[in-house]
């Protein structure tokens, strides 16, 4: 029983986040279109929900091509690498108190490397294209990953001090005990969302495809389902990314009684994807000097001031 | 720091405008199945307009033909027992045609005009070449009561030079002489 449980989660995420991802495709730009005053897609099926499933047939269906130029291993490799990298970050998710996949006691530090992992398959994409906006979408990549990591991580370290523990499940617990880490940790919870805008490189930090400039940026020669699967990758981020803030920042599964945990840990995650797209249909992107200066030069210094004054409250508190 | 909490301010409000805009209504018209208000002065499907007696407008002077710019008007003339031109034939090839009304503008007797019509689309790119008989429509179009012999010092059979609306019969120059 406990065996088929483990798998009834696993093959549950894998569906549930794939079909969530190809929904996104549609949910997003009706949203958008919402928020523009637009209609948004509403033609194919009830609200134009179909039109999730023709761009799949679609991306299915499109020639797959590879240029001439390109590094054929690399570049068949690099899609790929994404969608493993955000799908494993899942593995550590609790969705309700004994719903989850792997319960590690280093689970936090398992989603921040996998989700650096990421920046491989967009690094790699890029330089095996052999094209020169790919490369610099690559290289853009590179560099606004490793800069907003740094504090993506240390912004989880007062949590994680507060805590006592790297695991997801201890995390969630001791905010059942106490109350939700958006309040002790607020800096902390606004520097991991900027950061995990930047590491889905979603809107406004979508610099490595800066589409006025690059072309598509890293993706400019990518076509068919290769590209389908870095789309899939980014949804799959956005999606990681709100349930990685919803378990650390504001409880998890936690919620009043009347719906199960697990219905309260979508709401909370969903609320943050249509945040995300929100914050996609009305910030404009920054100028790739001033994401790198706001960067280092600002949320490093807070996210550092947060660390040492949450340090000082559980040293002497 | 007064700066960047300006800069955060900005962007909350930029966030909660854009939020506003869930409740406000949307622009778009769903166009086939409501049709968006054109304007009668419209740039869309060309027509040959006719005068108040029901004679075509056209004089086949071929100011059309020339400013167009991409050169899709063909037509020749021809004058009839009257002494009135006439386009023998006269052909717009619409899928060259690019709706700037130029023709309209050069046209001396109003009779090529523009409509408020743009659904024009053909499987079959041949159907986009229309003939007089598809152009000639039976009204006078947006400028009603002109018609070009009557004011025009052009003599025709039953109008003479100098019988036109608003014309003084002709001098004889030779009288004038000292």
């Amino acid at each position: 029983m406990e065996e088929l449980f483990i798998y009834v989660v696993i093959f549950g995420t894998l569906f549930g986040v794939f079909g969530g991802a190809a929904i996104l495709v549609w949910f997003e730009r009706r949203l958008l279109g919402i928020w523009q005053d637009r209609r948004g897609p509403n033609r194919v099926g009830p609200l134009g929900i179909g039109l999730a499933f023709a761009d799949i047939i679609k991306l299915f269906a499109k020639e797959d091509w590879i240029p001439p130029f390109a590094d054929r291993f690399v570049f068949v490799f690099a899609p790929t690498a994404i969608v493993m990298a955000m799908l494993l970050g899942f593995a550590v998710v609790p969705y309700a108190p004994d719903i989850h996949i792997a319960n590690l006691n280093i689970g936090l530090l398992f989603f921040l490397g996998m989700t650096s992992l990421a920046v491989y398959s967009v690094m790699l994409g890029g330089l095996a294209s052999n094209n020169k906006y790919a490369l610099l979408g690559g290289l853009r990549s590179a560099a606004q990953m490793v800069s907003y990591e740094v504090f993506m991580g240390l912004s989880l370290m007062g949590v994680v001090m507060l805590t006592g523990s790297f695991s997801l499940v201890d995390i969630v617990l001791w905010q059942e005990d106490h109350y939700w880490f958006v309040i002790p940790q607020f800096i902390g919870f606004v520097v991991f969302l900027i950061a995990g805008i930047a590491e889905s490189h979603r809107l406004p930090f979508d610099l490595p495809e800066a589409e006025h400039e690059l072309v598509a940026g890293f993706h400019t020669e990518y076509s068919g389902m290769k590209f389908g699967m870095f789309m899939v990758g980014e949804y799959l981020g956005l999606i990681l990314i709100s349930c990685m803030i919803v378990t650390i920042f504001f409880g998890g599964w936690l919620g009043p009684a009347f719906l199960p945990p697990i219905i309260w840990f979508f709401l909370k995650s969903f609320g943050f994807i249509c945040f995300f797209i929100l914050l996609r249909a009305a910030i404009p992107r920054p100028r790739y000097d001033q994401l790198m200066s706001f960067g280092w030069k600002f949320m490093l210094p807070l996210t550092l001031i947060n660390l040492l004054a949450t340090g000082a409250i559980v040293l002497w508190v | 720091m007064g700066m960047i909490l300006k800069a955060i301010w900005s962007q909350l409000v930029t966030l909660f405008e854009v939020l506003r805009h869930t409740f406000t209504k949307s622009d778009t018209i769903e166009y086939p199945e409501v049709m968006p208000y054109l304007a009668p002065r419209y740039r869309g499907r060309i027509v040959l307009t006719r005068d108040p007696d029901g004679e075509e407008r056209c004089v086949a002077c071929n100011l059309c033909a020339v400013v167009c710019p991409v050169d899709c008007i063909a037509l020749q003339k021809t004058e009839d027992d009257h002494g009135r031109w006439y386009p023998e034939f006269f052909r717009i090839n619409f899928s060259r045609c690019i709706m700037c009304g130029m023709c309209e503008e050069a046209c001396p007797t109003y009779a090529i005009q523009l409509t408020p019509d743009f659904e024009m689309c053909e499987y079959d790119r041949q159907n986009m070449v229309y003939e007089k008989e598809h152009l000639l429509i039976s009204g006078q179009g947006k400028y009603h009561g002109y018609s070009f012999y009557n004011v025009s010092g052009k003599s025709i059979e039953d109008k003479d030079k100098g019988e036109a609306r608003n014309e003084a019969p002709p001098v004889d120059v030779r009288s004038l002489l000292p």
